[in-house]
């Protein structure tokens, strides 16, 4: 029972960071290995803010969600925009934007190594105990999971009831037939690309109250988010908060009833599984 | 292309001449040189083998493999094991043997689905098998380490990796002429056109994929005398794939020798940089990776022949100059 509730608690900053991937990959079409790195920006932001000025990282979301989305809009304009346009197939582009975003992962975590250090880092933050069915967990997990509850639920609300969102999921579906509708495919690809930066920027800060972190551990989490994102079915909402459900129960029950140090273990035996029996994802269709 | 595959004897006479000519300069660089050059001679054959082992597979089939830390860490670690045991050239067929089996898993998981989850997964593979190592090396032994200790000094690891080399490059041209790299020619060109014409194309790239990773664990076998202590996370070093993706894709994966063209400005580049600016490494490589997705896609093998048809067509002409061909 607690490495369920330890886990469930874990998952919902994962889905975070797997929608802002989601997003990313099943909208803009843009294979961003980048995005660990987006996270671990946003873990520092939320650092620096809380010990610099004292700003709760709850409210320090209000900062770094629009200032990732802002970044992440020109990172696709000035460095993805021209893969997509060069890109004939969807192939080519994925192979382009996979070597171009492993040059911006280098490249931000090599900014970020020099800006911070190599060292672990953690603060401390709500760190008390919050009793849950007869067991005690940090309150800051839970405050971390609530938030992400609320966040997420924010986007499946934006997705499914407003006009944006239902342009974003029909450029998901299918690009070509998005721009016969009269919808700004460019414009909507660089939108969910700026929004899936924001989301996983909060995952982000909503992570570092709980987790110790450092610069170089963003691409450990891109893995996570990616095979989150595989299992869930690429772009989509309701998979990917399953499939981080399971991966984060999965993964802190082998770390406390097998070995801490078996995790990628763990998420790899769980995407083994899903190639081998669903790789169109939980809830996708079958391509014929 | 030419329309006559077989009949280029002369070429590859030519071709295989000046290849001998190169090996036999470099396999004597170790009689002028001991020390820095040497070291630096090792790098940059190790990198010449494991980007044409990678090439092997990368080149034809487009699919950015990144589990080259994971072969050579086996590799490593099949003579760090068995060093005690068994008489080093049998451990470096095991590593052989290990990296191409976990190739074929890894093939057999993801080759069949498209380039992406191939990508995905070789991502983490070096973490994990060194992840699985370290704990089944906890469960076994109590320390976390292994020693190697061989009569082999930097010159033999350097002219073990220089048969190693011409080895993948003789194995490379007997694909090429072979049913194998036909068919990998074709699932290279048009997937779909390959499948309906016939091929196996899953098991055509799972075979081409293992004898690529064989090729890379023998190349983390040689190496492991030159480590004398193995751990782990020196082993398994992730940089070492991503490194070898660059360097391949800087020199071009058209041609079999295009990755050593990448491979000796980048390895000594990268050794200057790890001497002067240690903190810069990321820095630099996410430069290159960006500077070859905007810039060089094709590679500088890929430049020089866009010059060299641009050339051409303007002189009228198709004329090869003797000293063009290179191995």
């Amino acid at each position: 029972m607690q490495i369920l509730v330890t886990g469930i608690l874990l998952s919902g900053t994962y889905a975070l960071i797997a929608l802002g991937l989601t997003l990313q990959y099943g909208v803009a079409r843009i294979m961003n290995i980048a995005n660990g790195e987006t996270l671990v920006a946003g873990c520092f932001i939320a650092f620096w803010l809380y010990v610099s000025f004292t700003i709760n990282p709850i409210l320090g979301l209000f900062v770094i969600a629009p200032l990732a989305f802002v970044l992440n809009w020109l990172i696709y304009e000035v460095a993805l925009r021209p893969l997509v346009r060069r890109a004939k197939n969807r192939g080519q582009l994925e192979v382009d934007s996979i070597l171009a975003t492993f040059g911006l992962m280098f490249l931000l975590q090599g900014l970020m190594l020099l800006a911070f250090g190599g060292e672990y880092v953690n603060y401390q933050f709500l760190a008390e105990r919050f009793m849950l069915f007869g067991s005690a967990y940090g309150l800051n997990r839970v405050v971390a999971f609530c938030a992400a509850v609320v966040i997420a639920g924010a986007l499946y609300f934006f997705l499914y009831h407003t006009r944006q969102g239902t342009a974003v999921r029909a450029v998901a579906a299918d690009p070509a037939s998005a721009n016969l509708v009269a919808i700004d495919v460019a414009k909507t690809s660089a939108m969910a690309f700026a929004l899936g930066g924001a989301l996983t920027a909060c995952g982000g800060a909503l992570l570092s109250t709980f987790y110790t972190f450092n610069a170089a551990m963003g691409i450990a989490f891109t893995m996570k988010a990616l095979i989150i994102v595989i299992m869930g079915g690429v772009g989509d909402v309701r998979g990917a908060v399953l499939a981080a459900l399971m991966l984060g129960v999965a993964e802190t029950a082998v770390a406390s009833l097998i070995d801490p140090g078996l995790t990628i273990a763990a998420t790899y035996a769980l995407f083994i599984l899903v190639l081998l029996v669903r790789p169109q994802g939980l809830f996708g269709r079958r391509t014929t | 292309m030419s329309p006559l595959p077989f009949n280029l004897t002369q070429e590859e006479l030519r071709a295989g001449a000046v290849g001998a000519a190169l090996v036999i300069v470099a396999a004597l660089l170790p009689v002028f040189d001991q020390a820095y050059y040497l070291a630096l001679g090792v790098n940059i054959m190790l990198y010449a083998a494991l980007c044409t082992a990678w090439t092997l597979f990368s080149g034809p089939t487009h699919y950015i493999s990144l589990a080259s830390a994971a072969f050579f860490g086996l590799g490593t670690y099949s003579v760090g094991l068995g060093i005690d045991h068994l008489p080093f050239p049998l451990l470096v067929l095991i590593g052989a043997g290990c990296g191409a089996v976990l190739a074929g898993i890894v093939g057999v998981a993801t080759l069949r689905l498209s380039g992406v989850y191939f990508v995905i997964f070789t991502l983490g593979l070096a973490e994990l098998v060194r992840q699985l190592v370290s704990w089944g090396q906890s469960k076994i032994t109590t320390r976390m380490g292994l020693y190697v200790f061989t009569d082999f000094t930097e010159k033999h690891i350097f002219w073990m990796l220089l048969a190693l080399t011409v080895l993948v490059f003789i194995t490379g041209w007997l694909i090429n002429r072979s049913r194998l790299g036909f068919a990998m020619q074709v699932i290279g060109n048009d997937e779909t056109v390959a499948r309906h014409v016939g091929i196996d194309t899953a098991r055509a790239k799972i075979i081409l994929f293992m004898i690529s990773g064989a090729f890379i664990g023998i190349a983390g076998a040689i190496c492991a005398p030159r480590y004398a202590y193995i751990q782990p996370n020196s082993a398994f070093n992730p940089t070492i794939s991503f490194l070898v993706v660059i360097m391949a894709l800087l020199g071009g994966t058209k041609r079999l020798w295009g990755p050593l063209v990448g491979v000796i400005p980048f390895t000594i580049l990268m050794d200057f940089v790890t001497a002067k600016f240690p903190n810069h490494t990321s820095i630099v490589m996410g430069i290159a990776f960006l500077a070859i997705v905007y810039f060089i896609p094709n590679g500088v093998t890929g430049l020089i022949e866009q010059a060299r048809t641009k050339l051409r067509s303007r002189m009228g002409a198709p004329a090869v100059k003797p000293g063009e061909v290179q191995p």
